[in-house]
């Protein structure tokens, strides 16, 4: 049987070429000399039966990393008939060294050159006729991606193939890589009498805390713990500076802004101060806890405890359809949603990268985080504060994991699930800013987009028609909460409410700056003011349609050009919307029927 | 012969051979799984959860199902 070698650097469509020549009849194998199995498969070639095997991708055959090794004790052990080297023809000035190592060794060969489309678009133009000549071997421009030019490949190799010469002389072979032998030999020994390396791992410190922090019972409450003393950590630090920020910018206000507005008409003063200015200066007050926020979630990140809570919630994700990785993008869109949507890519079967695409926009991210945090100052003790929050994580949690539950059968799947566990890494200062200042200012740059957008709507539309009441029913704004009352009443949600509600579907940032300009007023006026506006059976209501409506129009548009599937998107957007009316309603409702 | 699925914590083990479809076997070879290498069970989670298992240097984690693709000699 003749025996082909398929050679070639890493990342040059190797395996995409093996695939198409060898179609299903790959299988994997032993090799004498090595200690790797490769996989091989056998094709029919010129009236021959030819073995066909795909040895590992290598930059350079005298190399010593462990691929490059075992290609070369592969061919100083087995007679090759013929090594087909693949290269890519955009990167050809440095990967013809492989081509001219293996001429060396006086191995019959062909040339394919891959991607070459992509050459010529980058300039790049081969004379495959002249090269050929220079090379004394067949040179052919091919596409392992579509088959293009293969054939002819395959014809140049089965001319040589039924030549019939004699297969490489493995001895030979070996005579002419005996330098690489010996600077094998020498490493070995050198390794052996001068270096200690265990046969496992002693870094004890990732030993120890994973004794404790994967323990078989402990594992998952510890984890949960760790993020309730996190968040706790974030709004004992945060809210001061919150608080200190609010007072700076509404000093600004009565003493710099309001005299200066003075004397200009009631309607810029209105737009200027009452609409921007309250807005703004609102869901500005929350940058520090944001930025605490977006802090902690990267050193979380950074420090390899995430890959361990996918193994601990692996085996209760399964039960939903999907896995530990999954809850890994649960625990990132905390943050926001949309790069944990995008965190999905690296699931490869597609039922189940949709159903995690499905639950993701659950995830209570940082923008409803904000929405959050001021409803329930404002209505909420301080005592009680962190008890609400942890329901609204945990409800965030529950939805999740209802999703799944009702949506895995659609979206059955066998993905394999295999993670590496990273050590244990206390992340440096410089990188969790860094990281951090990522997020925030992604977070600064959505956010003043749509708030000042958003702010300016909802001041136009709470203050015209003119000839009417400030947010009163008469204006655009109350006619738009009239129009959804019938929806909105029975889940204790009022005009004022649903004003923020509408353009909350454009960025939960919204909510909080146009409750500022609905009612007129900024900072603890405002909280105050909603205090008596509203009971906190209605607050409770409100803030669990914000948290399972859709999250805003960002994770839509991710939603959509990540699934490729616009029915997809509606899907999210129809069942979140369900969902939301379905669980404010069941509480609003029984909360009223107990007493509240 | 035994399955990397069938062994215990705390059990030494080499690699005797994979099967696997293609795509499983580049991804296990990529993270080192490999004929011959040693290997060790350090834990296995709750519920029938994942393995935990060394290799070398490397920490893994992978499902029964996948691990019961990988057959097994234990020392």
């Amino acid at each position: 049987m003749k025996r082909i070698a398929l050679l070639g650097m890493p990342n040059t469509g190797k395996s995409t070429l093996f695939n198409r020549i060898s179609g299903a009849s790959a299988r994997v194998g032993n090799w004498p000399g090595i200690t790797v199995d490769l996989m091989s498969a056998k094709i029919l070639m010129g009236g021959h039966i030819a073995e066909l095997i795909d040895l590992p991708g290598i930059y350079d055959l005298h190399g010593f990393s462990d691929d490059e090794q075992v290609v070369r004790h592969f061919l100083a052990n087995n007679p090759v008939d013929l090594v087909i080297i693949l290269l890519n023809s955009s990167q050809i000035d440095r990967q013809l060294s492989l081509v001219l190592q293996i001429k060396k060794l006086k191995l019959p060969a062909v040339l394919a050159l891959n991607m070459a489309d992509e050459a010529k678009q980058t300039g790049i133009t081969i004379d495959t006729e002249s090269l050929e000549k220079a090379l004394h071997m067949p040179v052919m421009q091919i596409s392992a991606k579509y088959g293009d030019g293969l054939p002819k490949a395959l014809q140049a190799a089965t001319q040589i193939i039924n030549q019939n010469h004699n297969a490489s002389n493995p001895q030979a072979i070996s005579q002419l890589l005996q330098e690489d032998n010996q600077i094998e030999h020498e490493m070995e020994a050198l390794i052996q009498h001068h270096v200690h390396i265990p046969a496992t791992l002693s870094d004890n410190t990732t030993d120890k805390i994973d004794k404790i922090l994967l323990h078989k019972w402990l594992g998952l409450p510890l984890f949960f713990i760790a993020m309730y003393v996190l968040f706790q950590f974030i709004f004992t630090v945060g809210k001061p500076l919150q608080d200190g920020l609010a007072w700076a910018l509404n000093l600004l206000r009565t003493e710099a802004l309001n005299p200066a507005f003075a004397t200009s008409p009631t309607w810029l003063s209105g737009l200027m101060l009452d609409g921007i200015y309250n807005g703004v200066a609102t869901v500005a007050a929350f940058v520090p806890i944001i930025v605490l926020f977006f802090l902690v979630m990267s050193m979380v990140e950074d420090s390899g405890y995430l890959s361990r809570a996918a193994f601990l919630m692996d085996a209760l994700m399964a039960k939903m359809g999907l896995d530990g990785r999954g809850f890994v993008m649960m625990l990132m869109g905390f943050g926001c949603n949309v790069p944990a949507l995008m965190g999905t890519r690296v699931m490869r079967s597609r039922p189940m990268r949709l159903l995690t695409m499905l639950v993701i926009p659950f995830s209570l991210c940082s923008a409803r985080l904000q929405v959050f945090i001021f409803i329930i100052a404002a209505l909420f003790t301080a005592q009680q504060a962190p008890v609400i929050l942890f329901a609204l994580y945990a409800m965030s949690f529950l939805t999740m994991f209802i999703t799944a539950l009702l949506f895995q059968g659609q979206y059955k799947n066998s993905e394999p699930f295999i993670l590496e566990l990273p050590p244990y890494r206390f992340p440096t200062p410089r990188q969790i800013v860094l990281r951090g200042w990522q997020e925030v200012k992604h977070f600064l740059v959505r956010a003043s987009k749509f708030i000042i957008i958003g702010v300016v709507l909802v001041w136009f539309m709470t203050h015209f028609p003119s000839n009417v009441a400030p947010a009163s029913v008469g204006t655009y704004a109350g006619q738009i909460g009239v129009l959804f009352a019938p929806i909105l009443d029975p889940i204790g949600i009022n005009h004022e409410l649903a004003i923020a509600l509408i353009f909350g579907f454009v960025a939960k940032e919204i909510v909080v700056g146009a409750l500022a300009v609905i009612y007129g007023l900024q900072g603890d006026a405002l909280m105050v003011q909603m205090a008596t506006q509203i009971d906190w059976v209605q607050a409770m209501s409100f803030m669990l349609f914000t948290l399972i409506y859709t999250p805003c129009l960002s994770t839509i548009a991710t939603l959509k050009s990540e699934s490729r599937s616009a029915a997809f998107m509606w899907l999210s957007i129809a069942w979140s919307l369900g969902l939301a009316w379905i669980v404010s309603f069941v509480f609003y409702q029984s909360a009223r029927a107990l007493g509240f | 012969m035994q399955f990397l699925s069938q062994l215990k914590p705390g059990q030494h083990a080499l690699i005797s051979a994979i099967e696997a479809e293609e795509s499983l076997f580049h991804r296990l070879s990529a993270l080192g799984f490999r004929v011959g290498k040693p290997l060790s069970i350090m834990r296995r989670a709750n519920f029938n959860g994942p393995l935990h298992v060394r290799l070398g240097t490397t920490d893994i984690i992978l499902r029964n199902i996948d691990a019961a693709r990988i057959q097994v000699n234990t020392l």
